[in-house]
């Protein structure tokens, strides 16, 4: 197997890698792969910061071995391997009835990834993370292969394990129950915080989502659109093929007097009194990746994304950290509020019942500055950020946030003494630490 | 009466894109290679995608004993038959001037032994009136040149064949394509320094199946190799000798 001397970096291009990348296309040569030289997987590197990064080291890209190996019509279980796009899946599953059960916001994130990260999607509230919907996996180690099923220990290691067990090549997924492959979809202007959080809880939709404008102040704070969806069935236009962004974007393009009257438009766009519209699938689930490349519209020194969760009874403490975001006024318009449901499947899972909110920085000027104190905002509300997200905390507030860290790190070394699957983010918040 | 096609090498990553191509217009295929347990998996992808029929057939282009049983296996079935080539190996220039027995089975798995198939199917295809043979050859056999002419001769022998059979089938109302793929982002490519302008195999795939579809005689994909090709084919011999391009 060869390896190739390439410069890499995760979604968000603010942290970036060079190292060797080995890409087997075989179950064979991954096996090789990973008994001669142990290495961390990645898949679409669509993690922000540095959990998709091994600097200086080797990493093995899982992205061809993307295969459908088996799928039950009558129960829905689907056999792929680990590389195959969330997106590729709704695709091929959709006009049958099935979607993954799961999904989060780009369709380019690959199954490997989605339970690596133990991700969530807009369905969390209802039917928890993508990790819960798993029967089992297969995790290629130095030793060998193993099958981990969902009530072996190491699943819960595994899964939200961001790829310290091994790579996962592999496995075997629930899908859920389509009615078709359009998407009917209900979205109502959102005046401020207190209807955003009463509407969030209120929602009895299967999908649900808040857009939040993160530099709308004072008494339009929290502003946005609520959106709710539901499968269906109808007929919509295609999809068109993506476009794509040719360049990185100069400083400008998302500059706070743009976003300002971007968000303005945005919210504007949707009736006073709502509307009820049908989307393709695509469209509701994954409505950046029409534009190909975005990260490049923040020019080429990227940005951070900053997730939290804090719980329920912190929804104030939540409100002084949108409130600090509004007043700092860099935002992009890139921000969503949502009710999490308490799902979680893995030691290291990032859900917890509560609200979550994401908002995007570009990197510059005081962004990392802003990103770290809303880090410590979280740990003081008893809430978590979400580390296939983070670029910037440190190692202290990570630990108090995670209280199974230790016991995962405890669990990891027994399959991984040497530390040979660490990655950027692991060493960066010291997560494999006894 | 669903079209099949019968792919040679089903294991490269450009086999595999044509695969799920053709696979998700409803043909279906007969994936044929030397590692079977890959091409399993394969075949379970080309199901899952909407192939109404996949099934795994051993061939090595080494091993003319394998080219009857994917021969008779289409025989049975009905409807047009096509078939895909994807075979070929390209050991590094080095390997070759230390060992010149590797020409021969480079040539082999890149020109003879395919050739030995189609000449083979050839009568089965005329008989059903109907189908394409798509030969993926290379630039490479487009000028001989320092690098790798070894492949490349295999190589533009393959396009000669591909011209006569083109000659050949069309007689009988099927139809045969020559694509001349530039550098493709695959395992072969993967680590090569001086690799530029890598196209995705499944931009290659696509580019085929419109060529099938448009019933292209020759075609060079991404197309700009077409542009890239023409200037280093009419380099004059007495200067092109002294590059190294």
């Amino acid at each position: 197997m060869s390896w190739k001397q390439a410069e890499y970096s995760g979604w968000g291009r603010a942290l970036r890698a060079s190292g060797e990348l080995a890409r087997p296309e075989r179950a064979r040569h991954l096996a090789a792969v990973m008994a001669a030289s142990p290495s961390p997987a990645i898949g679409n590197r669509r993690s922000y910061g540095d959990a998709c990064l091994n600097s200086g080291g080797k990493a093995v890209d899982l992205t061809r071995l993307d295969r459908i190996l088996g799928f039950d019509e009558d129960t829905g279980l689907l056999d792929v391997e680990a590389g195959v796009g969330i997106g590729a899946l709704a695709d091929i599953f959709a006009p049958r009835g099935w979607l993954p059960p799961v999904m989060p916001g780009t369709g380019y994130a690959t199954v490997g990834g989605c339970i690596a990260n133990d991700v969530h999607g807009k369905n969390h509230h209802n039917d928890g993370t993508f990790g819960a919907h798993v029967e089992s996996f297969t995790l290629v180690t130095p030793n060998g292969e193993e099958t981990v099923r969902a009530d072996d220990a190491l699943f819960g290691v595994s899964v939200a394990g961001l790829g310290q067990t091994g790579a996962i090549r592999s496995a075997r997924i629930a899908m859920k129950r389509a009615k078709g492959d359009v998407m009917i979809v209900t979205e109502r202007r959102i005046a401020d915080w207190d209807e955003h959080l009463a509407l969030l809880d209120a929602s009895e939709a299967t999908y649900t989502v808040g857009w939040v404008d993160a530099t709308a102040r004072g008494a339009g704070l929290g502003r946005g659109i609520l959106e709710e969806g539901e499968t269906g069935s109808g007929l919509v236009p295609r999809p068109k093929g993506a476009k794509s962004v040719p360049l990185d974007a100069p400083g400008f393009a998302l500059s706070p007097p743009v976003v300002r009257l971007f968000n303005e438009a945005y919210w504007r766009r949707v009736p006073g009194n709502g509307r009820t519209v049908v989307k393709p699938i695509n469209d509701f689930f994954f409505p950046l990746d029409k534009i190909r490349d975005w990260n490049r519209l923040y020019g080429k020194t990227g940005f951070h994304q900053f997730q939290c969760v804090v719980p329920l009874d912190a929804a104030g403490a939540l409100r002084a950290i949108m409130e600090k975001i509004t007043r700092a006024g860099i935002a992009s318009p890139l921000a969503v509020l949502k009710r999490m449901g308490p799902g979680r499947a893995g030691l290291m899972s990032f859900p917890m019942e509560g609200y979550t909110l994401a908002v995007d920085f570009p990197n510059r000027g005081r962004a990392a500055e802003l990103v770290r104190s809303l880090v410590r905002d979280t740990a003081d509300a008893g809430g978590r950020i979400y580390l296939a997200k983070d670029s910037l905390a440190e190692p202290e507030t990570v630990a108090a946030m995670y209280p199974e860290r230790a016991a995962w790190a405890k669990a990891v070394a027994t399959i991984d003494p040497d530390g040979q699957f660490e990655t950027d983010l692991t060493r960066r918040l010291k997560l494999r630490a006894p | 009466m669903s079209e099949t096609w019968i792919i040679l090498g089903a294991t490269s990553s450009m086999a595999r894109a044509f695969t799920r191509a053709v696979a998700a217009r409803g043909d279906g295929v007969l994936l044929a290679g030397r590692d079977l347990d890959d091409i399993a998996a394969s075949t379970a992808d080309a199901s899952a995608r909407g192939a109404p029929l996949a099934e795994a057939m051993a061939f090595d282009a080494r091993d003319p004993e394998t080219f009857a049983p994917i021969i008779d296996r289409a025989r049975a079935l009905d409807g047009p038959v096509s078939v895909a080539v994807f075979v070929g190996s390209m050991p590094p220039q080095e390997a070759i001037d230390a060992d010149p027995a590797l020409v021969d089975g480079t040539i082999t798995d890149s020109y003879t032994g395919p050739a030995r198939f189609l000449q083979a199917i050839a009568p089965l295809i005329e008989e059903r009136g109907a189908g394409t043979v798509v030969g993926v050859g290379s630039v490479a056999g487009d000028r001989g040149r320092i690098g790798n002419y070894v492949y490349g001769s295999a190589k533009a022998g393959f396009h000669t064949y591909l011209a006569g059979l083109r000659n050949r089938l069309g007689r009988s109302g099927a139809h045969v394509v020559t694509v001349k793929p530039g550098f493709v982002d695959t395992a072969m490519t993967w680590g090569i320094e001086g690799m530029f302008l890598v196209a995705h195999p499944d931009k290659v795939a696509a580019d085929i199946l419109t060529a099938v579809k448009r019933k292209r005689n020759v075609i060079y994909t991404p197309f700009f190799w077409l542009a890239i090709m023409t200037i280093i084919r009419h380099i004059p011999e007495p200067i092109f000798k002294k590059l190294s391009v």
